[in-house]
């Protein structure tokens, strides 16, 4: 940061010339091999895709290029010599800047102090300047930074441009964005598109992170796939610009998968008939708090054997819905019923009791407890109830069948059902959880981000459940930040921004591109689409 | 009632809120630091004890109270460079450390008193006054506000000075990003692990002082366990002072007027047990706390320890 002062960008290396390489780098975690004997050259003036899966090594690498982590076998190189970056700070110095998936700006400073953050001490440089330089990114990159907001009132995507403009204000060769579109709207990622393309055009070496195909496609020059943390394979330059879409797609499925199915490409749910409403929430309100988005006047309908989808930029509510449903917050007004009985004061375990079942997105705090065997965990909801308790006691041998069934009935791989369940991966934690919350007289399931963090396959299979469970007669209510899964799985998309539905949409499967828009535009809070509720 | 407001009265209430209230604006001004980098000190009342007893033992033998205050200042960093080493460097337990070491230095102070001493107490000649001409002899506030030890006006320098760095330069920046997100600092090419162990360690060298202080200049003398929980009321006027200093000052002001009260109600010859009066500062910390706590914001990161990459 002590280049804070310059007046305009550096002279960066020739277009195409290596700026940072790995060269046989491994990586080794416990248990994991994160990264295996990978080789990859970053070049100036290049946006340069990494893709993969979860587990695939991607944030393992973007760790070693920031100084995070070093590597076990194997270096780096910055501008073609071998280095080592021990720490941030010598990453910074190699010219490495690194927008990171969590944003990773102090929320009770101003952006302003954001900005000057690790320079030395004892002084804080002269505001003009930085005012200046920020004035020259705006015009340059459209980079909007309000330098004096609290940086935490700020949404996800100003938070990140603000990282951006962070980077750039440093003098900056290498710039790597780490799955910098999952918190954007669809607008927001063509923007910050558009911007990766412009610093490349400057001469920076970009290096864009994403597990997203299309994303790949259509900003990236050169697209490197990663699989089980090693490297697959690499489209160039040419050869992509040579490429169409769908032929991108599935070379880089071939990459990713070794087949160019991924499993998810199976049609979007018919419309069928509806049957009779199971959930109806009217007029649900709550109370929000500093970090907490209320909710004001939610209303909807689910009816059996539908799947209602939510969608949204993550935090407008959703969470704060799901809970509020499930009643584990409290609210303000409005109704919540269930099969026309009104259970907006009944307690979590009674709604529980008449069929409402919530499966959290928060698979290890609140919807499991980690150091527990997977057991106990499939019966955590109903402690002290018989049959797995009677007159007080624990069952033991009760329960562990009934989670041998459940293991087995929902393919949890795991050593045994004494396994501690944090031992357990993210899918098969979430195959226990849907297990315990399907068990008994499930009648309308509530989903948040069911998905979410999983791998390919355990999404396939996941969605295929949500689907199943709906053809089974109940009513299921999914929220989810991914538009391709609402699309493929719901039979009506709700649309939350700010805490309101701000309107509902039938599902048309034939016509996915314009679904895609108008979900978009409203997730935005722009112009109401049809509403039908 | 009325002779609760006798110049008497009044005159010793002010020189006690003075006298015992400079240790724990030391100590607040310390504990404030190390909150705002994320470290919750609960360790500072062993380093006052162990500052009291090292500053004190240093003036005795050199019969200088300012080489006493500096004795005091490196007594209250030993103990902070074991928390700083055990707790920011090796992430243990912020708590469970504090409290061992506050345990352990009260222990071991009595012991090496007790050692030296025997069972005898030995006194610090008067301590210098500063006595600035024609505001001393301002009647009632006169002789408590202008007749006290420099080490009084330093420390009112000292709030000014952290009031300034901490709005002016980016070391309040870095100390508050610390305590609030240390991996955003980190990746920003600050040094998380750096600024916790210097706030730490000035966090000794203040309580230090602040016990030295009691021990040379407000008793003359060093008894063991004197501090008497100075430090666990500098650890509550950190945390309700927001961040700023000069709030330190005014709560510390407001709980050394609490605990001055015994003096000052025999003064006035109030027959109100002592026992009940003593108990009073502790009191009046339980209901600021009832007050004011709930909207005191601490650092999203207090007490955690950071280690890179860990998630």
């Amino acid at each position: 940061m002590r280049d804070l002062a310059r007046t305009s960008l550096v002279p960066l290396p020739a277009k195409g010339v290596e700026a940072v390489g790995l060269v046989s780098v491994t990586k080794r975690f416990p248990g994991v091999v994160a990264v295996d004997d990978v080789s990859l050259g970053i070049r100036s003036g290049e946006v340069h895709v990494l893709l993969g899966e979860n587990g695939a090594g991607k944030s393992t690498i973007v760790g070693m290029l920031a100084g995070l982590q070093l590597p076990d076998e194997g270096h780096l190189t910055v501008n073609g010599v071998p280095v080592r970056l021990a720490s941030p700070v010598e990453s910074l110095a190699a010219g490495i800047n690194t927008v990171f998936q969590h944003v990773m700006l102090v929320p009770t400073l101003t952006v302003f102090e954001n900005l000057v953050l690790g320079d030395a001490w004892w002084h804080r440089p002269p505001r003009a300047l930085i005012e200046a330089r920020i004035a020259e990114l705006q015009r340059d990159f459209g980079l909007r930074v309000p330098l004096d907001a609290i940086t935490g009132d700020l949404s996800l995507g100003e938070q990140q441009q603000i990282e951006i403009a962070r980077a750039l204000l440093r003098e900056s060769h290498v710039l790597i964005l780490d799955e910098a579109t999952s918190m954007l709207t669809p607008q927001g990622a063509d923007e910050l598109g558009e911007r990766m393309r412009r610093l490349a055009e400057r001469g920076l070496a970009v290096v864009f992170i994403t597990h997203k195909l299309s994303e790949a496609y259509r900003f990236g020059d050169r697209i490197s796939v990663l699989k089980q943390g090693r490297f697959a394979g690499e489209i160039g330059p040419d050869a992509l610009a040579a490429m169409a879409e769908k032929d991108a797609v599935d070379e880089m499925v071939q990459l990713m998968f070794g087949s160019s199915d991924t499993g998810l490409a199976s049609a979007a749910r018919q419309s069928r008939p509806r049957g009779a409403c199971s959930l109806k929430v009217s007029g649900l309100s709550t109370q929000g708090g500093v970090e907490e988005m209320a909710l004001s006047d939610i209303s909807l309908e689910v009816f059996a054997g539908e799947i209602l989808g939510v969608a949204g930029i993550d935090g407008n509510g959703q969470k704060q819905m799901a809970e509020a449903i499930a009643g584990q917050r409290p609210v303000t007004a409005g109704t919540v019923e269930l099969e026309s009985r009104n259970v907006t004061q009944e307690s979590v375990g009674k709604r529980r009791e008449l069929g409402l079942r919530y499966l959290t997105d928060d698979r290890l705090m609140e919807g499991s407890v980690g150091l527990f065997a997977v057991s106990e965990n499939t019966v955590l909801k109903e402690i002290g109830a018989p049959p797995f308790w009677s007159y007080g006691f624990e069952k033991p041998a009760r329960i562990a069948a009934h989670a041998r069934d459940l293991i087995q009935r929902f393919s949890v791989r795991t050593p045994g059902e004494a396994t501690p369940i944090g031992h357990l991966s993210g899918g098969n934690i979430q195959k226990v959880l849907l297990g315990r919350e399907l068990s008994g007289a499930a009648k309308v399931v509530v989903f948040n981000k069911p998905t979410y963090g999983l791998d390919m396959q355990n999404i396939a299979a996941s969605r295929q459940r949500i689907r199943d469970i709906a053809e089974g007669g109940m009513a299921v209510l999914l929220i989810s930040t991914d538009l391709d899964e609402l699309l493929e799985l719901a039979d009506r998309i709700a649309v939350m921004d700010r805490g309101r539905i701000c309107g509902v949409l039938d599902n048309d499967a034939t016509q996915p591109a314009e679904m895609r828009t108008a979900i978009g535009r409203l997730m935005v809070g722009e112009a109401p689409a049809e509403v039908d509720a | 009632m009325e002779a609760l407001l006798t110049a008497a009265f009044l005159s010793s209430l002010l020189t006690g809120a003075i006298v015992a209230g400079i240790p724990l604006l030391l100590a607040g001004l310390g504990e404030q630091m190390s909150e705002k980098a994320g470290v919750l000190n609960i360790g500072i009342e062993g380093m006052m004890i162990f500052g009291a007893y090292l500053g004190f033992l240093t003036a005795w033998s050199t019969e200088s109270i300012w080489l006493g205050f500096l004795g005091g200042m490196a007594g209250g960093m030993i103990v902070a460079a074991l928390m700083a080493l055990l707790c920011v460097r090796l992430g243990l337990n912020q708590i469970v450390i504090g409290i061992g070491l506050t345990l352990g230095a009260e222990g071991l102070t009595s012991l090496l008193h007790h050692f030296q001493f025997s069972r005898t107490y030995p006194r610090l000649p008067a301590p210098l006054r500063l006595d600035l001409p024609i505001l001393t002899d301002l009647p009632v506030i006169g002789p408590s506000l202008f007749g006290r030890h420099p080490m009084v006006y330093l420390a009112l320098i000292g709030v000014i000075i952290l009031a300034w760095a901490y709005r002016r330069t980016n070391l309040g920046l870095t100390l508050r990003a610390a305590g609030e997100k240390p991996a955003a600092l980190d990746v920003a090419g600050g040094h998380v692990v750096l600024i916790r162990t210097a706030a730490v360690l000035f966090t000794g060298a203040m309580a230090g002082l602040g016990g030295a202080y009691m021990a040379n200049v407000a008793a003359g003398l060093f008894i063991p366990f004197m501090t008497g929980g100075a430090g666990f009321i500098g650890i509550v006027l950190a945390m309700l002072a927001r961040g700023r200093p000069v709030w330190v000052l005014i709560g510390a002001l407001i709980f050394g007027a609490a605990l001055s009260l015994t003096t000052a109600l025999q003064v006035a010859g109030s027959n109100v047990p002592t026992d009940v009066i003593q108990m009073l500062p502790f009191a009046a910390v339980m209901l600021v706390l009832v007050i004011w706590g709930r909207k005191a914001r601490l650092p999203a990161a207090l007490g955690l320890s950071y280690e890179r990459g860990a998630r």
